[in-house]
């Protein structure tokens, strides 16, 4: 249905303007879609080139103008941890920039280096390690610096996570969840060096010049309270700090903020030619996600409609077989349904703008570069 | 270390994990069970891993 609604506008804008020169239907079809066919999708590349319809009097350039007037965002479902909008208006290759910025470059805090005092589980240290350096942690990586190799850890770029737990002999095994991972504003408590040094205070594996209280609005702590890190028996313990740090998800998968960051062109359903009767009942049936549904015309008469485009996963079961040549997939080259899912450190639409910034950085990293 | 004073070590008994202190020359045998198999503990030392 909304589809239609924007054909007529179009037709309405291009009254408006008429002197302005237009591309045949099959051209402009080629331009701004995607066909899918049963066997593979065609004009796939679309046209690039400023100058590709320059005969007929069409401008096919980019243009900052252009961009302005077309862009569009649309924000369709805005959760805690999750969005859906729709960016229209971009090339695919602006919309994956900010895809592969989402998922690689965008900063997170993820633990880093596991001080190990006492682990007597059945998890060895390695891998105990490991697990506590995938907790998605509750803090604003924007309020921490990086640290870098020589840098001494400081309130600055390090949070410090206690784990004490221990399993009392006798009693049944327990789990040990994210929830007793402790924050330790202050700063690591461990000491250094094991024989005692005759200074009044104790080398730690931090030097915090103040506790992270005095920085930071809120405490910090997991994000989810419910990770099984490991299981102790009776008698085993876990004695350990943690050390987080600031880093980006290129270097590891921890510090990606994303449990993922995806985008799907808009998918449009045209039928070419009307089915009725039997045939539509059995097309509405073909489609698993249920695109299409029935239109009563009255004296017992029925006719397929498409009712729900977007719900479409391009299966393509409907143009398979029967009535596969009445039935046209294709998707809008430049509308891009965005889906980000944080993983907490940040609410996902600040990832997104988070992203823009980064994006935004290097282009004038580059135009530095060349000026 | 001094060798005139050998530093007595604790080791865990295998069978029924009862901690026992042991100085060299002693039987190895858990005080608790008697069970042969006595196990080092591990460090108390300070071990660092990377989180990856």
């Amino acid at each position: 249905m909304p589809k239609k609604g924007t054909k007529s506008k179009k037709v309405v804008d291009d009254v408006a303007n008429e002197q302005e020169n237009k591309l045949p239907d099959y051209l402009e079809l080629q331009r701004t879609r995607v066909v899918c066919n049963a066997d593979a999708p065609i004009h796939t590349l679309g046209f690039q080139y400023s100058g590709a319809f320059a005969a007929m009097g069409v401008d096919n350039s980019v243009s900052v103008e252009k961009f302005c007037k077309n862009f569009k965002v649309e924000i369709n479902r805005l959760t805690e941890d999750d969005i859906e909008f729709d960016m229209i208006g971009v090339d695919a290759s602006i919309a994956n920039a900010f895809r592969r910025i989402l998922i690689a470059e965008v900063p997170t805090m993820a633990i880093e280096k596991v001080f190990m005092a006492d682990n007597t589980s059945v998890i060895a240290d390695e891998v105990l390690s490991h697990r506590l350096g995938l907790i998605p942690l509750d803090a604003d990586p924007r309020l921490f610096d990086y640290i870098s190799e020589n840098d001494v850890p400081n309130e600055r770029n390090t949070i410090v996570y206690k784990l004490h737990v221990s399993c009392p002999k006798g009693s049944q095994r327990i789990t040990v969840k994210s929830s007793e991972l402790e924050w330790l504003p202050e700063g690591s408590q461990l000491s250094m060096a094991s024989s005692a040094q005759s200074g009044d205070k104790q080398k730690t594996f931090t030097s915090f010049s103040k506790s992270q209280k005095q920085i930071l609005e809120k405490p910090l702590g997991v994000k989810f309270k419910d990770i099984t890190i490991a299981r102790l028996g009776p008698g085993q313990a876990i004695e350990l700090e943690a050390h987080a740090v600031k880093g980006v998800g290129k270097v590891h998968a921890k510090w990606s903020p994303v449990a993922t960051a995806w985008y799907r062109m808009l998918p449009e359903v045209v039928i070419l030619e009307e089915i009725k009767g039997d045939n539509a009942e059995k097309l509405v049936k073909k489609c698993p996600v249920n695109v299409f549904d029935i239109e009563d015309l009255g004296n017992g008469e029925k006719r397929a409609v498409v009712a729900k485009p977007r719900a479409c996963t391009l299966c393509r079961q409907c143009v398979m077989k029967d009535d596969g040549q009445k039935i046209e997939l294709r998707r809008v080259r430049d509308h891009f349904i965005f889906t980000i899912e944080s993983t907490g450190a940040l609410p996902p639409e600040v990832l997104f703008t988070e992203a823009v910034k980064i994006l935004e950085e290097k282009c004038e990293k580059v135009i530095s570069e060349l000026s | 270390m001094d060798p005139q004073q050998p530093e007595p070590v604790s080791y865990l008994c295998g069978d029924c994990g009862a901690e026992n202190t042991l100085k060299p020359g002693d039987v190895i045998q858990c005080r608790e069970c008697g069970y042969r198999i006595l196990y080092k503990k591990r460090t108390r030392r300070i071990v660092q891993y990377e989180a990856r």
